[in-house]
């Protein structure tokens, strides 16, 4: 159950209680976010939308502790991640949070493999047991076979899927998705979104994600819109796309 | 370990590169070491000097002689045990390129003196039984392919000699007691010398060396010798040899210093190229360091990455330290005679390695900590 009015349940996942996220650029103050409030159940897929600008991108990094709020907090899981040092941040990303980026940002001297066990280097497993983490990760998504090929060798559609098996290797508590399928071609998008919505259905994952694309937004259980940081709609997707964003 | 594949894997990003830049390191540390070799070759005469030995010298200069009846006057100072004297013959075999130091030696005292030269007994007591023979050092019998038995001419221009050769007969090889001593010498014996030399030369000696028992009385031997002489025809300076050692090196200018400019030069420039190498290589991986930082990895697992790397490019330069291990025996026996024996030290090896770990630290450091403390959000918009 997805709610933006702030009333959400003691229990929700993710909690987000009057975020305001303010830029300064030059003399002027930018409000990107403004007294956001939500709340995400466990295995949600929610999809946000809105225009360039709107803030979709920063809400997904502060969600994601890549960048602190100027107010408000953040609740996952019961950690309150707003007032957390770097460090802290930064281990907590480790456990929980599994990043998918539009374009795909593997590390491209690295095979597909070892993509996908950059996570697990920063926990205590031994290599076997991180290798069959990874073979499990890739073998989900499909490229079981292609471990061993470098970034360059991949496909745009396969690229995104290793990425997304980077993501999932730690089992982190959610997904953050940006623009997962915004530079890929129909079939290839179609592809990535199936995955996500395995994902979500057989692993119970939680997925946020942030889109363009209506056609990839009402794949999710609940769309939400924001518009000049503020998130003005929240309900079924048919509302979403009847509402007119593309 | 398991963070070495990405460093590895980062390093081999542009081989090109990485390969220039561990060949600046190689260059560097070649050229440091090849500096490092000229310096102790220079300063060698002071490390392998004897502190028990003084050296006495006409006050004049060194091209000034001294009489010969200096010898006994001085052996009666007390605290003297033994004393020599040598003549710089200034030969030239077959050709002038074909330099190494010849010296008319005292056959009686010479092996007293200076008991790290070593030569076995028989051969010199073949050399001691022969006017015209010679002790040649192992470095220039093997530079000439000489034997012990062959008749060797040698010419000079001094003494009134006026390029005429005098022949000598190789009756023994001198081999230094460390690998620092000096094996390119060529001794003369004195009576055959002086039979050779004008009438005026016959009791002139170049300089003596005294050997005294107790080290910390060189200075009151030295300067009872100096007064001993003071205000006579033929003045005297005495000194220990370590001082005579540095002071004819300081001859040929301030050697260590401009070694040391040279080589300060070299390492400024290697820091500034590698620095840029480094900076570069990690302003273009700006958007992959922060994908690693995203997904976990700390500030300060980025910095020990980058500066990772750029001590590994620097102990993979090493290889120039040892390229000079190679290459310094050939320079030796291409400048044989004009210095003492050449080879890469312990020491130099050591300094170069430090050398390399300092500048590779240096150049890596403010890159890697620029990298750390990048705001993940910047580097993601990083394309």
């Amino acid at each position: 159950m997805v709610r933006v009015d702030g009333n959400g349940k003691a229990g929700s996942l993710i909690q987000v209680r009057g975020l305001d996220k303010t830029y300064r650029r030059g003399n002027e103050d930018i409000d990107v976010l403004q007294g956001l409030n939500l709340d995400v159940d466990e295995g949600d897929f929610v999809a946000f939308m809105g225009p360039s600008g709107s803030g979709k991108t920063t809400m997904l990094n502060l969600l994601g502790g890549l960048d602190v709020p100027t107010r408000g907090t953040i609740s996952v899981a019961g950690d309150e991640i707003t007032h957390m040092s770097r460090g802290k941040l930064t281990d907590w990303r480790a456990r929980h949070v599994g990043f998918i980026f539009q374009m795909y940002n593997l590390i491209p001297v690295l095979t597909a493999f070892q993509n996908v066990e950059l996570p697990l280097l920063l926990t205590k497993l031994s290599k076997a047991e991180r290798r069959k983490h990874v073979e499990t990760a890739l073998s989900i998504v499909g490229l079981g076979e292609r471990m061993q090929h470098y970034p360059r060798q991949l496909s745009g559609g396969q690229e995104q899927r290793v990425a997304i098996a980077r993501a999932i290797v730690a089992d982190p508590t959610f997904l953050l998705c940006d623009e997962p399928t915004g530079d890929l071609d129909r079939k290839s998008a179609d592809e990535v979104m199936d995955l996500i919505k395995r994902l979500v259905k057989e692993y119970g994952k939680t997925v946020m994600m942030v889109t363009h694309d209506p056609l990839v937004a009402q794949q999710a259980n609940t769309i939400l819109h924001l518009d000049k940081g503020v998130l003005i709609e929240a309900g079924a997707r048919q509302s979403v796309i009847a509402g007119g964003v593309s | 370990m398991k963070f070495s594949r990405l460093i590895l894997a980062n390093l081999l990003r542009k081989k090109a590169r990485l390969i220039l830049t561990i060949g600046s390191f190689a260059v560097a540390l070649f050229l440091f070491a090849l500096l490092g070799v000229v310096n102790d070759a220079f300063g060698r005469g002071a490390d392998v000097v004897s502190a028990d030995r003084l050296v006495t010298i006409n006050r004049t200069s060194i091209i000034n002689t001294l009489p010969l009846s200096y010898r006994d006057e001085i052996l009666r100072i007390p605290g003297v045990k033994y004393i020599t004297h040598d003549n710089w013959f200034g030969g030239v075999y077959q050709d002038p390129k074909n330099f190494f130091p010849q010296f008319v030696i005292d056959p009686e005292n010479q092996r007293q003196v200076f008991p790290e030269l070593i030569v076995p007994d028989d051969q010199w007591k073949t050399f001691l039984n022969d006017r015209q023979g010679t002790v040649v050092g192992a470095a220039t019998m093997k530079r000439f392919g000489w034997k012990i038995g062959d008749r060797i001419p040698i010419k000079t221009t001094l003494y009134g000699l006026q390029n005429k050769a005098l022949e000598f007969n190789i009756d023994g090889v001198y081999h230094g007691e460390k690998r620092e001593d000096d094996e390119t010498q060529f001794w003369i014996q004195w009576e055959y010398f002086k039979e050779s030399v004008p009438e005026s030369m016959k009791g002139q000696v170049g300089w003596y060396t005294v050997r005294i028992a107790n080290p910390d009385d060189a200075p009151r031997i030295a300067k009872t010798i100096d007064n001993a002489y003071i205000n006579s025809p033929y003045e005297t300076r005495t000194e220990t040899e370590s001082a005579f050692a540095e002071g004819w090196v300081k001859q040929f200018g301030n050697i260590k210093f401009l070694i040391m400019s040279i080589g300060t030069v070299v390492f400024f420039t290697l820091l500034l190229v590698t620095g840029n190498t480094m900076a570069i290589s990690v302003r273009e991986r700006t958007n992959e360091l922060g994908v690693l930082k995203a997904i976990g990895f700390s500030d300060r697992a980025v910095l020990g990455f980058i500066l990772s790397e750029s001590m590994v490019i620097a102990l993979a330069g090493c290889v120039g330290l040892l390229l000079a291990m190679g290459a310094i025996p050939a320079l030796s026996r291409a400048m044989a005679g004009l210095l003492p024996p050449l080879f890469v030290t312990a020491k130099t090896l050591v300094y170069g390695l430090i050398a390399a770990l300092v500048v590779g630290f240096a150049s890596g450091i403010l890159p890697a900590y620029g990298a750390m403390r990048m705001r993940v959000v910047n580097a993601l918009r990083r394309v």
